[in-house]
C-alpha cells in the first residue's frame, strides 16, 4: 500500500493506506479524529468540511492520496491551548446547534466564510453556507452566530 | 467503491502515459463528480490520473479580446476573478453558482466540460460563448466539442488543457437551480460579440444545445420582449422527479427572457 503524508492540525502524519481510502475515512479511522462526520457521503451535506491548505473542501469527495503533501485543519485543530476559536464559541454562545451532528462542518463552512467574506451580511451568510444542511433546521442561531464570530475575527 | 490504483502525474507526458499503460484509466480533475460516481460503483477504473499535480494547466489570463481559463483552474478561483470579472461578468457569476463553495473550491471546468453533464452550467457557456477548448493535441470549436449526454469529442487519451472564451460585447446567464444540487434544471446563456448572437441551453434536452429560433430573433432585436414570440417545443427534453418536458420548455423561455435582461444590464 502506497504512503500518504499531510499534516493534520499542526502534526505530521504518516501512514499507508490503499488508493481509494477517501480523506474522511484516512481522519476518522486511520487518525482517529472522529469530529469529522460522515452525513449523507454524497458531497450534498457539508458535515465533513475540513480546510485543505487553507480551503474549505468536503472530505468524503476526496482522496486521501490528493491530500498527500497538504496541511489539514480539522475541528479537533481549530481550538488553542484550551480556548476555544470565535466560531466555536459564537456557536455555544448563540445556541447553534441541536443535535450537533452538522456543527464541525458548519463550524469549518464558516470560518472559510468569515475569511472570504469578512463584513458579510445575513444573505450572504446563508449562501455561503449553501453546502451545509442541518436537519434539526436551525439555521437562524447558526447564521446569528457566524455574524458574532465574524465581528469576533476581526471582521 | 471498488479499488484502483492512483497516480498523480507532474507533467502532461506522463499522465498520457499513464493513461495509455492502464487497462482502464480514468482521467480525475476536481473528482467533485468522479468520487461520487465511484463510490456508487457507477464506474471501475483500473487506475485514476489524477490531473491536480500539473501546474501548467490552472490559470487565468485575460487579453484585450479573450479570457483563457486552464482546464484544472477551480470553479472558486474563476468566481473571484476579477479579471473575469471586469471582461465577462457573466463567466463569473456562473462559476460562482455552481454546486456550493466547498465544491466550487475543488471543481474545474475542465473537468465539467469533459464530463458535459446534461444539467452542468459551464458547457452552457463554452457554447454561449463560441468558445474554444485546447487539448494535448488541438483545438475544438464549441460547436463541435458536445455531442450527446455525457458525450464529448474527445479521443480517449486526449486530455483537455484550457478553454479561451472570446469577450463578447455583452453576455447573461440565469439559470432555475435544482434547490438540492444547485444543477441546472434549466440554465440559458446569451451573449452578442464578433460572431453573432448565441444562445445555449443547459439542463433542458440530454446535452447542451443552441437555441436556434431564438438567436434568430434576438439577432434583430437583442431584448427580453422580442423573445416573447419564440415558442420553445417540448419534444425530446427531459423529464424527471424534478419537472416535466413541459414545464422546462417553459423555463426555457423566462430564463432567457431573464438572461438577456442581465446581458442588457
Amino acid at each position: 500500500m502506497p504512503t500518504v503524508s499531510m499534516t493534520v492540525n499542526g502534526k505530521s502524519v504518516s501512514k499507508d493506506v490503499e488508493d481509494r481510502t477517501l480523506l474522511v475515512q484516512f481522519l476518522r479511522q486511520d487518525l482517529g479524529l472522529t469530529g469529522t462526520h460522515v452525513g449523507c457521503d454524497t458531497s450534498q451535506c457539508g458535515a465533513c468540511v475540513v480546510h485543505i491548505d487553507g480551503r474549505s473542501v468536503k472530505s468524503c469527495t476526496m482522496l486521501a492520496a490528493q491530500c498527500d503533501g497538504s496541511d489539514v485543519t480539522t475541528i479537533e485543530g481549530l481550538a488553542t491551548n484550551g480556548e476555544l476559536h470565535p466560531m466555536q464559541q459564537a456557536f455555544m454562545d448563540n445556541h447553534g446547534l441541536q443535535c450537533g451532528f452538522c456543527t464541525p462542518g458548519m463550524v469549518m463552512s464558516a470560518v472559510d466564510l468569515v475569511k472570504n467574506h469578512p463584513n458579510a451580511d445575513e444573505a450572504t451568510i446563508r449562501a455561503e453556507l449553501e453546502g451545509n444542511i442541518c436537519r434539526c433546521t436551525g439555521y437562524h442561531n447558526i447564521v446569528k452566530a457566524v455574524q458574532q464570530a465574524a465581528k469576533a475575527m476581526g471582521g | 467503491m471498488y479499488e484502483f490504483a492512483y497516480h498523480k502525474p507532474g507533467s502532461l507526458a506522463d499522465a498520457t502515459a499513464a493513461l495509455n499503460s492502464a487497462a482502464d484509466g480514468k482521467l480525475m480533475a476536481g473528482g467533485q463528480t468522479l468520487i461520487p460516481t465511484l463510490k456508487q460503483r457507477l464506474a471501475q477504473p483500473s487506475d485514476v490520473i489524477d490531473l491536480g499535480g500539473i501546474g501548467e494547466l490552472s490559470g487565468i489570463s485575460v487579453s484585450g479580446d479573450a479570457v483563457k481559463i486552464g482546464a484544472t483552474t477551480r470553479h472558486a478561483a474563476v468566481a473571484a476573478s476579477g479579471e473575469v470579472a471586469s471582461a465577462i461578468p457573466a463567466l463569473a457569476k456562473l462559476a460562482g453558482g455552481i454546486g456550493d463553495p466547498q465544491v466550487r473550491n475543488m471543481g474545474t471546468i475542465g473537468g465539467s466540460i469533459a464530463n458535459n453533464d446534461p444539467a452542468a452550467d459551464y458547457p452552457s457557456a463554452v457554447l454561449g460563448l463560441g468558445a474554444t477548448v485546447s487539448t494535448n493535441k488541438r483545438e475544438i470549436a464549441a460547436d463541435d466539442f458536445f455531442t450527446g449526454m455525457f458525450e464529448t469529442a474527445l479521443a480517449e487519451d486526449e486530455i483537455i488543457t484550457g478553454v479561451s472564451f472570446p469577450v463578447p460585447q455583452k453576455a447573461g446567464y440565469v439559470k432555475f437551480p435544482n434547490p438540492a444540487s444547485r444543477y441546472a434544471m434549466v440554465g440559458v446563456f446569451v451573449s452578442q460579440g464578433g460572431g453573432g448572437v448565441r444562445v445555449a441551453v443547459t439542463g433542458a434536452g440530454p446535452c447542451v444545445y443552441r437555441h436556434a429560433d431564438m438567436e434568430a430573433v434576438l439577432s434583430g432585436n437583442f431584448s427580453s420582449g422580442a423573445l416573447a414570440s419564440v415558442a420553445t417545443s417540448a419534444d425530446g427534453l427531459n423529464a424527471d422527479i424534478h419537472a416535466s418536458a413541459e414545464y422546462r420548455a417553459h423555463l426555457v423561455g423566462v430564463m432567457a427572457r431573464r438572461a438577456v435582461d442581465q446581458a442588457n444590464g
